[in-house]
């Protein structure tokens, strides 16, 4: 049997967060009632011209430079020819032979060694309906289309096909699903599909240069079914190869109920859309003066962030992953690291208990009450005694329900740690008095029967007492009487 | 000269959804073979120092984010009133709920 290699390339469609449609002023909501989002523009009704959103341009040309690309000065729209109900108009407005982006990388981390996948191109496009089967009647002989997404603003991204993997595919669209986010031109909310991956798929024998038939995968849009369609594709794929027959190149749907992948059409249906210049449009054109006004309102991007935050914050590369994760997590700890001076402290807290709070409460971090404001205070609360960790976590606790400031939370609770060693030590003495035995136990040699005494004396204290403070007192007393 | 041949026809017969007797494909591709060969006519202009366009506007007007964009080169992102549904699906031949109405398709995405 052969080894062979995989080779991979993704086609991904991201839903630009536009507040209105490509080429109307129609907005798009999720969600809304059927045909509730449409005009005769993104109908296609005869006699209607559209205009294109200049945000949307705006937005690709964010995604061109955040991904390395040239940004094309004169590129133009052209028309995709096919006959489906969900496009009202017959053809796809779409980008053919001259993208507004070319060329461009995405690196990504993958097993713990950075990677550059070459980008072909990025287009704008406008998205179609949605068409609903026999859910709506029960009638088997219909179906029924709702065309509130259609002319929504599309980014189509291509890469080249250089990936080696399912997991490295993922790792790559994990990363510009990041690179879009950041710069927040999509939601890339997948179960809504803002965002789609379709990956193409083919092996060729290990150290071949040449590419196999490949197949493509529509539609997907979980990671989770993404990947089981393309280790289901490369499986399908090599036995196919190992029985000396051909590959098929074709369109496939991964069914997630059976784990399969399934042809969608017949090679007698090949694509053939008749691409020729959008008559309706003028040419996109973008002078340099734009392109220099959008490049400095970019972002930050992911990976020049966790870089940072290695070398200037001193942070694992495993945190800095989680801490970069989204724009929000970062922006986040970057604040509080700054007002505080104390990274790894920051790092500790956002990773462990604020995470918690969030995932018990089901929200984001931009949605919680409590700001880099709050952590910092904590932090410095802790740092010069007034709180022990352990009551800090309580008090973030009420600031995570109540949004109250830290100072605030001590002093109406009357939280602060007893650090008066006068009134530590009449407490040290009354535990001490009362609990002869384990006092005995210690002044014998059992040195450990001093753990009970402190958490006699913490629990006096309702753990205000500064427990360094209780233990050197409570060994002065022990070790004087 | 420019060709096509009853193969061609039928090819793009199949893809705009037509279907042609013997006697439309024969007639068509004759008609077809004529409009080719009269739009080949431009195909004697000399054009080897005229740059290639799609588009019959001049093409310094609509530069944008430049002084000289114009203002229907493209629109604001603003949104205004969608159409009441009534209105959309009024002239539908079938309206189900809200949605339009059509014979069953089997799931094809492009």
């Amino acid at each position: 049997m052969e080894e062979y290699e995989i080779v991979i390339g993704l086609e991904i469609h991201a839903e630009l967060c536009t507040e209105s449609k490509l080429f109307c002023n129609c907005a798009y909501t999720f969600g809304a009632s059927a045909n509730d989002c449409t005009c005769p523009i993104c109908l296609g009704m005869p006699g209607t011209l559209p205009v294109v959103n200049r945000r949307a341009v705006e937005f690709a040309v964010r995604a061109g430079l955040a991904m390395g690309c040239e940004i094309t000065a004169s590129s133009k729209f052209d028309r995709k020819n096919y006959f489906y109900p969900d496009l009202p108009k017959n053809y796809q407005i779409s980008q053919y032979d001259i993208p507004l982006c070319q060329s461009g990388q995405v690196t990504f981390e993958f097993e713990g060694e950075p990677r550059t996948v070459a980008l072909r191109r990025i287009h704008l496009e406008e998205d179609a309906g949605k068409s609903i089967h026999a859910e709506v009647t029960g009638d088997p002989t219909r179906s029924f289309m709702d065309f509130n997404r259609a002319g929504v603003p599309l980014l189509e991204i291509v890469s080249e096909p250089e990936l080696h993997s399912p997991a490295e595919a993922i790792a790559y669209c994990r990363a510009v699903k990041e690179i879009l986010e950041y710069i927040e031109v999509s939601d890339c909310n997948m179960e809504e599909g803002s965002l789609r991956c379709e990956p193409n798929l083919s092996l060729r024998p290990k150290g071949s240069k040449e590419l196999g038939t490949r197949t493509e995968i529509k539609n997907k849009n979980s990671f989770q079914e993404l990947i089981e369609a393309m280790e289901y594709e490369v499986r399908r794929q090599a036995r196919i190869l190992d029985a000396g027959e051909e590959v098929v190149q074709e369109t496939l749907l991964f069914d997630a109920s059976t784990g399969k992948t399934v042809a969608m059409r017949g090679k007698e249906e090949a694509d053939d859309y008749r691409y020729f210049p959008e008559p309706d449009l003028v040419h996109v054109q973008i002078s340099g003066e734009w392109v220099k006004e959008i490049q400095p309102t970019l972002p930050e991007l992911p990976a020049a962030r966790r870089e940072r935050f290695i070398s200037d914050y001193d942070i694992s590369p495993e945190n800095a992953e989680f801490l970069t994760s989204t724009r929000p997590i970062a922006e986040f700890f970057d604040e509080a690291a700054r007002r505080s001076g104390e990274p790894t402290t920051c790092a500790n807290w956002i990773m462990g208990d604020l995470t918690r709070l969030l995932n018990t409460a089901e929200i984001e971090i931009q949605d919680a009450k409590v700001t880099p404001a709050h952590l910092n205070e904590l932090i410095h609360l802790i740092a010069d005694a007034t709180i022990s960790g352990k009551i800090a976590k309580s008090v973030l606790d009420d600031a995570f329900e109540t949004g109250k400031m830290p100072k605030e939370i001590v002093a109406e609770k009357g939280l602060a740690q007893i650090t008066d060693t006068s009134e530590i030590e009449a407490i040290v003495l009354q535990v001490v008095e009362d609990n002869p035995g384990p006092a005995q136990d210690y002044r014998d040699g059992t040195k450990k029967a001093i753990g009970f005494l402190v958490g006699q004396v913490m629990r006096a204290t309702r753990g205000k007492a500064n427990p360094q403070l209780v233990n050197q007192i409570l060994t002065r007393v022990l070790s004087t009487e | 000269m420019a060709t096509i041949t009853v193969e061609g026809i039928r090819h793009v017969a199949n893809l705009a959804r037509l279907e042609f007797n013997e006697e439309e494909t024969e007639h068509f591709t004759e008609q077809l073979a004529r409009i080719l060969d009269y739009i080949g006519k431009l195909n004697e202009l000399e054009t080897d120092d005229v740059p290639p366009t799609s588009h019959i506007h001049p093409h310094q007007v609509f530069i944008m984010g430049s002084e000289a964009e114009a203002s229907h080169v493209a629109k604001p992102d603003v949104v205004k009133p969608s159409y009441p549904r009534e209105k959309v699906l009024a002239n539908a031949p079938e309206a189900e709920e809200g949605y339009f109405g059509v014979p069953r398709v089997v799931d094809r995405s492009h």
